[in-house]
């Protein structure tokens, strides 16, 4: 069993928690992702790790309460054990494998949306501790879903904070923020990370495109054990089939298939509804949301 | 004069065993094992044996079953198998021991696997305790994966006083005889209990560990003092067939519907794992998982089809399988090739266009090879395809473990007879050396391991 040290809630959606498992914590570095099971029954799903620490032996979670396992789990308490919890699964980020002396020339830009922020804070985290400087753009549809705002701005130099609804920060979606800091403020980057709901990264790779930016992106796809086994994860890149769990999760954001992989995301949508309607009375999965969002994927 | 015919076994009706997933097979009573048991011809030549991977002593746990001395069939037969009754229930006898059997000349083969099947359970049933005790010898080994092959090296160690602990990357103990084998075939039951005696053996289980990502063998032997490893650690990727609308919603590999099946207990609404077989359900394949996937989209309320490029004859699954598939209404479509998936305008599958097949001449495998009929394409409409065509080996070991020499196929490569890989101190075997075989192959490969590792640590502390 996997305890819980801490719980805090990010917003009215959005759990954070500190899970005991010092082998995970040991073992993760920036760019990895776990598999929690709630309970004996539980599905297995693929999390965000948005913090390790090696000494407590905590990983850090995030997820939003978008379906029915993550509003069960959002009920759990400090105190109370995950039945599962095991990682850190996928390769970490390539800047952590790179010559440190490579990663510092280069400018990166990290864009975050929804709970896709989570992810790139300990990438952020970790370039700070090597003394990268990079800038953050963190995107959501209102102020409620933007979180780790102080912390990510102890850990980049410049973080742009931006809602489609325009109740915090700049009014816009991230792609518009991004155009505005290239276009209008000067500023130039090399290299982009891209983590956040499916149509999100579609949109903001086809821009980084535009402006010529080598780009990574995070994929949480379908996944059941999260070793290569199922190959529910599959997902196109480059013409060619990759497993998210095993060969990824991050991808050449410019050769990802994101149509393809925002079809198979609608997979269990429906099925997942309906088992959800037996226990609750609430809105079952909305196809319209959740749809990539680290942290909301169904296994 | 012996009766040229088997006993027959008790097993539930077809018509009500595909809509539960409780054993098929119900075991033989006292009375049939004993009408069996005396079919034996107890031959001097003994060719069951001879038949048999492991070469368990069949004619000498016959006897004892004759004399109605049960303890003595159990510790006769755990002299060279540890799981019984798991052998007894997957092992593909028709063509091993009961092959051989002197009787299949004329007639029926001893039911040696049910007879074998009523020993595991009886040991089972009756608690009957297989171990003496051991002294520990302060040696500790490494076990990586809880399925046939990693249970079996970590028996074979603790009775010899290692302390063992063995790794699982699941949440659950059992590898693919719990992930893979549906219920049907091999209740959990009787996995968890061969488990629970390697617990009392001492034998630690740590799930939720997958070695290559959560902690590499160097780190093992490094870092937590483990003197060898041993890798049974399953075949892993599923291979896909790279036809037209693979990536179509309600396409499965055999290892995903498997699992959520099995291991996640999809089928029971209690749980949250969601699958989704539809009406129909195509399963692309011949072998064991393919008939174990379909008769579990049957019991999920599908109408179910084989899809397979040879004939009959060449089914590679077990022929019980293939009668109880049959039996269950299976549709089988053989001499019959995928060619393409075909979805609706959502992405999800409508259909599977096949097309004929005849046999034309032998392959390197010796078997005729499958030659497409022009022109015979058709189409089976289906809203689940899944493709149960075997797997490739899993790169997390074989990433993270420098010095670990691979075949051309990417599998660990070793020492036939010690399971030694070229790492020092790393031995493998199962499936993660042979690709998809067998759980008795696995077994066998495991206690040549567990013997060679055990000599190796004693010429280490010379």
């Amino acid at each position: 069993m996997y305890k819980i040290l801490k719980k805090k809630m990010l917003g009215s959606q959005i759990v954070l928690m500190d899970i005991e498992a010092p082998r995970v914590a040991k073992a993760s570095l920036p760019g990895q992702f776990v598999i929690v099971i709630m309970d004996e029954k539980g599905e297995r799903i693929p999390l965000t790790v948005c913090d390790y620490d090696i000494k407590k032996g905590t990983v850090t979670i995030v997820f939003q309460t978008v379906g029915d396992t993550t509003r069960r789990m959002a009920g759990f308490r400090e105190g109370d054990s995950f039945f599962a919890f095991t990682g850190p699964l996928g390769h970490p980020s390539d800047f952590v494998k790179e010559p440190l002396e490579e990663v510092k020339k280069k400018k990166f830009i990290f864009i975050g949306g929804g709970v896709g922020v989570a992810p790139v804070y300990p990438q952020v985290k970790w370039l700070k501790e090597h003394e990268v400087d990079v800038d953050v753009i963190m995107g959501a549809r209102n102020k409620d879903l933007i979180i780790l705002e102080d912390e990510m701005k102890k850990a980049a130099k410049d973080v742009y904070v931006c809602t489609d609804d325009g109740s915090y920060g700049f009014h816009g979606l991230v792609t518009d923020c991004l155009t505005d800091l290239v276009k209008n403020k000067g500023k130039s980057y090399d290299h982009a990370v891209i983590i956040g709901p499916m149509i999100m990264m579609k949109f903001a790779a086809k821009l980084t495109k535009e402006l010529g930016i080598p780009t990574v992106v995070s994929l949480n796809t379908i996944m059941v054990d999260g070793t290569g086994m199922c190959g529910a994860c599959r997902v196109n890149v480059g013409g060619a089939v990759k497993f998210a769990c095993v060969d990824g999760p991050e991808f050449d954001g410019h050769a990802v298939d994101y149509d393809g992989a925002m079809r198979r995301m609608a997979m269990y949508k429906t099925e997942e509804g309906r088992k959800a309607l037996r226990t609750t009375e609430g809105t079952t999965h909305k196809p319209e949301k959740g749809c990539g969002v680290q942290g909301a994927q169904i296994g | 004069m012996v009766n040229m015919k088997r006993t027959p076994i008790g097993e539930q009706a077809p018509e009500k065993r595909i809509t539960n997933f409780d054993e098929v097979c119900l075991g033989y009573t006292k009375e049939q094992m004993i009408e069996e048991a005396n079919r034996c011809l107890q031959c001097k030549t003994r060719p069951c044996v001879d038949g048999c991977p492991v070469a368990i002593k069949i004619p000498e746990f016959i006897q004892y079953l004759r004399d109605n001395d049960f303890e003595a069939a159990c510790k006769k037969i755990a002299e060279d198998s540890a799981l019984p009754a798991v052998c007894g229930r997957v092992c593909p006898q028709e063509t091993q021991c009961e092959e051989r059997c002197v009787l299949a000349k004329k007639g029926d083969a001893v039911a040696i696997g049910k007879l074998e099947r009523y020993v595991g359970d009886w040991t089972r049933e009756h608690k009957f305790n297989l171990n003496d005790p051991v002294t520990p010898n302060g040696h500790k080994v490494a076990v990586i994966g809880s399925g046939p092959a990693g249970l079996t090296c970590a028996g074979d160690l603790a009775k010899l006083g290692y302390e063992i602990t063995v790794f699982e990357a699941l949440h659950k103990t059992g590898g693919v005889l719990v992930y893979g084998i549906p219920e049907f075939r091999l209740p959990n039951s009787v996995v968890e209990y061969e488990i629970d005696n390697l617990k009392k053996l001492g034998v630690k289980f740590e799930t939720n560990v997958i070695v290559g990502r959560t902690v590499t063998i160097d780190q093992l032997m490094d870092e937590e003092g483990y003197e060898a490893v041993f890798v049974g650690s399953g075949a892993g990727l599923p291979m896909f067939m790279n036809i037209p609308g693979e990536d179509l919603n309600g396409v499965y590999s055999a290892n995903e519907f498997l699992t959520r099946n099995n291991l996640m207990q999809a089928y029971d609404d209690n749980f949250d794992t969601p699958i989704r077989p539809g009406k129909s359900a195509a399963i692309v394949g011949g072998g064991n998982v393919a008939m174990d996937a379909a008769r579990s989209a049957k019991r999920l309320g599908a109408k179910s089809y084989i899809v397979y490029r040879r004939s009959e004859k060449e089914l590679p699954a077990r022929a019980e399988e293939v009668h109880h598939a049959m039996e269950e209404g299976i549709e089988f479509h053989l001499l019959t090739n995928p060619v393409e998936i075909l979805g609706d305008e959502k992405g999800w599958v409508r259909a599977i266009r096949c097309i004929r097949m005849e046999l034309g001449e032998p392959d390197e495998s010796g078997r005729r090879r499958p030659v497409p009929v022009k022109g015979s394409e058709y189409e089976i409409p289906v809203e689940t395809v899944v493709i149960a065509i075997g797997t490739s080996p899993n790169p997390l070991i074989s990433q993270t473990t420098p010095g670990l020499e691979l075949n051309k196929w990417k599998a660990i490569v070793i020492d036939e007879e010690t399971g030694k890989t070229t790492r020092e101190g790393v031995y493998a075997g199962g499936d993660a050396v042979s690709g998809s075989a067998t759980v008795i192959l696995a077994m066998g490969a495991a206690r040549k391991s567990a013997k060679a590792i055990d000599e190796y640590i004693k010429s280490k502390k010379k």
